[in-house]
């Protein structure tokens, strides 16, 4: 397993208590293998991603733990990280457009960057080339300023940078969601096109839109209030959802070709639930329409097939 | 029923103002009575230019806007706070609308000091109630909370409550579900249809195909300012003519069909001179297929309800 987490816990410390963002979460991401990580705002997604770059207070590192390679992540450690920092673990921000030093020009602070990783523009020059290339820019980009580029051309910019010293973990977090069906496309392929060519080993896509993880995700891991609820392969998680949460969210999908003449969606009744001091059992029971006594206890996330787990007290009774 | 013609809109850029740019471009269409239009597509199209010119939030270049037949323009003063009362607003982020400091339904308080302040406090709390009801919310849980205690689908249907409180006729809804998530913002799309089917006209604003599809009657593609495509949303979709609505509807990530095994391929290119592009279509750089015939591009009709600029149709 290139990446394998273990009952990672990462909250965030407020005055009235601890927020449970992350809690107990654990999964393995293999070698060239895209997963994707879906749920709603509020789920935990983003700070998952994150506090495997940077984890800062309030975010709190409060048990478990992430191996990548074999290597066990310092979380917590601010400086200990810095060696597995973009050279191991690289993330494309959410708003990567946003992400760079308005005064700085592209190419220098690419210079400082490595620099700071103990190492020289003028090595990788070549490298940067071709990566250029790849994404469709040009050379030139290295000689403007941000404020030179469009929106798509920043975000491309980013995801060279991110990938340069060819990171075995990237994190992708929300990169295609402020763009437009067109551009949306391009940037989903390119990332697929980056694991193709080995620039890295394996890539968490961290998204709340299913349709274009079953687009490019070998697997999808959906989230719910800072649990995993389900994860599988992407063609089994799409055709068969077990966890009726998972169902609902792929029902309320509008898809060209649907009409409300023809069909009416249905949304999710009720919000989800503070994640401060939540109530024992499963998380989304609440707002479940199969709920039953046995949800006050909270389910295990069992493994149903080879490639399929669900955490849900009817489908562990169903199989066991 | 408000109406298009011919409508441009150019803004002035630069230093001093010296340099111009055509958001839009001369855009014809008619919202009815009772119907759903659907304004599509991507950012820098003109979209919201379009919905903002509607609700005279900013002026036009040329061309007119007329509501009920008469030209919105040189509307001024009460004849202008009556245009309100017909028509109104609700935007992309439900979040910013509000104050972080007042409760949310302060909103309605605006309202009514401006236009309802010979109302008894009675009366206008039931037409509150009514209105919110309307919108599928309970008042109990909307009223008197500040904005961070409540969702982005329980804002923005207060928002939708806000100009339903005006009796209003048309909404203009741009972008109104994309900062929401999956399982509320089907909700708020239901709510759109049901409000339809009571006779309110709604331009909705969207870069989402699959929405526009889902709630519209008719569909109108733009691209850079100009109308590519439009029609009956059915023929436009089933049956796309223009080349850049084909390239929107094979783009759309689907769940039961991955995208084809194309070249990743970015919008923008790299050169394209402007004489060039000044008189051929306005796609032509893009275009797979264009050739000497994309000139002189106008809206004509390839079947009934059903219109493009594309010169090979």
């Amino acid at each position: 397993m290139a990446v394998s987490v273990k009952s990672l816990k990462v909250y965030y410390q407020t005055l009235r208590g601890q927020v449970q963002a992350v809690d107990n979460v654990s999964f393995d991401i293999k070698e060239h293998e895209i997963l994707g990580m879906a749920g709603e705002s509020g789920c935990g997604k983003s700070t998952f991603s994150n506090s495997l770059v940077l984890l800062k207070p309030p975010m709190k590192h409060v048990g478990g733990q992430v191996e990548l390679d074999g290597e066990t992540l310092p979380l917590s450690d601010f400086k200990k990280m810095n060696r597995f920092r973009y050279t191991k673990v690289s993330i494309i921000p959410q708003y990567a457009m946003n992400a760079l030093n308005p005064t700085r020009k592209i190419g220098r602070m690419i210079a400082e960057l490595l620099e700071s990783r103990g190492m020289s523009i003028a090595r990788v020059s070549k490298e940067l080339d071709r990566r250029l290339k790849l994404v469709n820019l040009d050379r030139s980009v290295m000689k403007m300023y941000p404020f030179e580029l469009s929106g798509g051309m920043r975000q491309r910019t980013v995801m060279v940078i991110a990938t340069l010293l060819n990171p075995s973990l990237l994190l992708a977090d929300e990169i295609t969601s402020a763009l437009d069906v067109s551009t949306q496309k391009a940037v989903a392929k390119m990332l697929v096109q980056f694991r193709d060519n080995n620039l890295v080993k394996s890539v968490v896509f961290v998204t709340h839109d299913i349709s274009i993880l079953y687009q490019i995700a070998d697997s999808i891991l959906i989230m719910y209030a800072g649990k995993i609820v389900e994860i599988a392969s992407t063609e089994s998680i799409t055709r068969e959802p077990r966890h009726p949460y998972t169902r609902l969210l792929i029902s309320s999908l509008p898809d060209v070709g649907v009409k409300y003449t023809d069909r009416r969606l249905a949304g999710i009744k009720g919000r989800p639930p503070s994640l401060l001091n939540p109530l024992p059992g499963c998380r989304f029971k609440e707002r479940c329409p199969v709920r039953f006594d046995k949800c006050d206890e909270e389910p295990p996330l069992e493994k149903i097939s080879e490639q399929h787990q669900v955490a849900c007290w009817r489908e562990v009774r169903v199989d066991g | 029923m408000v109406e298009l013609r011919n409508v441009t809109k150019v803004y002035r850029t630069g230093a001093f103002g010296r340099g111009k740019l055509t958001a839009v471009e001369g855009v014809t269409f008619k919202l009815e009575h009772g119907k759903v239009i659907s304004l599509i597509g991507e950012s820098g199209s003109g979209k919201s230019t379009i919905g903002r010119m509607i609700l005279k939030l900013i002026s036009t270049t040329s061309g007119q806007i007329m509501l009920d037949g008469k030209d919105i323009a040189a509307l001024k003063g009460r004849a202008l706070k009556n245009y309100y009362k017909s028509v109104q607003g609700v935007f992309q982020d439900p979040f910013s609308t509000y104050n972080p400091i007042f409760k949310a339904d302060r909103i309605f308080d605006i309202i009514r000091a401006e236009y309802f302040g010979s109302m008894k406090s009675r009366n206008w709390r039931e037409k509150v109630n009514s209105s919110l009801q309307s919108v599928g919310l309970a008042p109990e849980q909307v009223l008197n909370k500040f904005p961070h205690q409540l969702s982005g689908g329980q804002l923005q249907r207060l928002l939708i409550a806000r100009a339903l409180l005006m009796e209003v006729d048309i909404l203009i809804a741009d972008e109104i579900i994309s900062m929401l998530d999956a399982s509320t913002r089907v909700d708020v799309l239901n709510l759109l249809i049901e409000l339809k089917d009571r006779g309110l006209s709604i331009l909705f604003i969207t870069h989402d195909l699959s929405l526009g599809y889902y709630i519209s009657d008719y569909v109108v593609i733009l691209y850079r300012g100009s109308i590519a495509e439009m029609g009956d949303t059915e023929r436009v979709f089933y049956n796309p003519i223009h080349p850049y609505t084909r390239m929107l509807l094979t783009s759309v990530p689907r769940l039961d069909k991955k995208w084809g095994e194309s070249e990743a391929e970015f919008a923008e290119t790299q050169e394209s001179s402007e004489e060039l592009l000044h008189e051929r279509c306005k796609y032509y750089d893009r275009c797979p297929f264009g050739d000497e015939r994309c000139k002189q591009m106008v809206l004509t009709e390839v079947e009934e309800d059903h219109y493009t600029t594309c010169a090979r149709r």
